[in-house]
């Protein structure tokens, strides 16, 4: 499992650097980060539970790209994610329709 | 450290209110299988879960014996019990140590119950206590399924 954390666009993102209520720091970077699971032959649940796993660790905004074969999680990672109310940009088929590679915006 | 982090976002796409109960009642392995597969599917989909430990469930949550238990049929003395498990690990099936811990990583429940354990005679210590969040008994689950939408018996 991969954690890249990629800047991109400018833009403003609060950070609170400590406790206190008034004190926050602006950064000038929206940061976005990338997540890549990789669950190629693996079988039900462990790709839809890794799948949740990454749009647990990561922040609104975030791409998590799901990589598997598990037949079965390519129509239920999306159905998931849409009663989530998570994006999904994209279903790509890999390899002659042997692997699948879901885009997800958290 | 421990504080909450400010720049965490409170948790997205749990969908409150929504909610899987399981009572465990067999200890067959392949029985076990379904109860963790239905709850880790129930958190991975956005809802809360919760799995009630009772009967011959309850020895699972015993210290070493989550993956021991027989086969509901055709155990043939373990023989059975033996031929599923290579399949089982031909096909890449997660071990039942590997679904607990994702249920609990996810926020699942786990609920033993404590009359099982009056008659069985089990100790708190001889169980994984780490796994366990409440010791009850039907009010336990009836409070848990009152407002669930998917209530199962296995």
């Amino acid at each position: 499992m991969t954690y890249f954390l990629k800047y991109t666009e400018s833009g403003n993102r609060q950070h609170k650097c400590c406790q206190g209520p008034s004190v926050s720091l602006t950064l000038g970077v929206r940061i976005v980060a990338e997540m890549e699971i990789d669950v190629r032959g693996q079988t039900c649940p462990v790709p839809l539970v890794e799948c949740r796993k990454a749009l647990k660790k990561t922040s609104p905004g975030d791409l998590v790209i799901i990589k598997g074969t598990h037949p079965a999680s390519k129509k239920e990672i999306p159905m998931a994610c849409e009663a989530m109310g998570f994006k999904v940009l994209e279903i790509e088929d890999k390899e002659g329709g042997k692997e699948w590679e879901i885009k997800i915006r958290r | 450290m421990g504080d909450k982090d400010p720049e965490i976002e409170p948790e997205e796409g749990r969908k409150m209110g929504e909610k899987t109960v399981i009572i465990l009642h067999s200890g067959d392995m392949d029985k076990v299988y379904s109860a963790l597969i239905i709850g880790n599917g129930a958190l991975a989909m956005g809802m809360e879960a919760s799995i009630y430990f009772t009967f011959w469930g309850l020895m699972r949550l015993k210290k070493g014996e989550l993956e021991k238990g027989p086969l509901s049929k055709m155990n043939m003395l373990g023989l059975g019990r033996w031929m599923v498990k290579q399949r089982m690990d031909r096909a890449n099936v997660a071990s039942l140590e590997r679904l607990m811990n994702d249920f609990k990583e996810l926020g699942g429940k786990i609920i033993a119950c404590e009359m099982t354990m009056e008659i069985m005679d089990i100790k708190k210590e001889e169980l994984r206590t780490e796994w366990i969040d409440e010791w009850g008994a039907v009010g336990s689950y009836i409070q848990e399924a009152r407002n669930a939408n998917v209530s199962l018996f296995i």
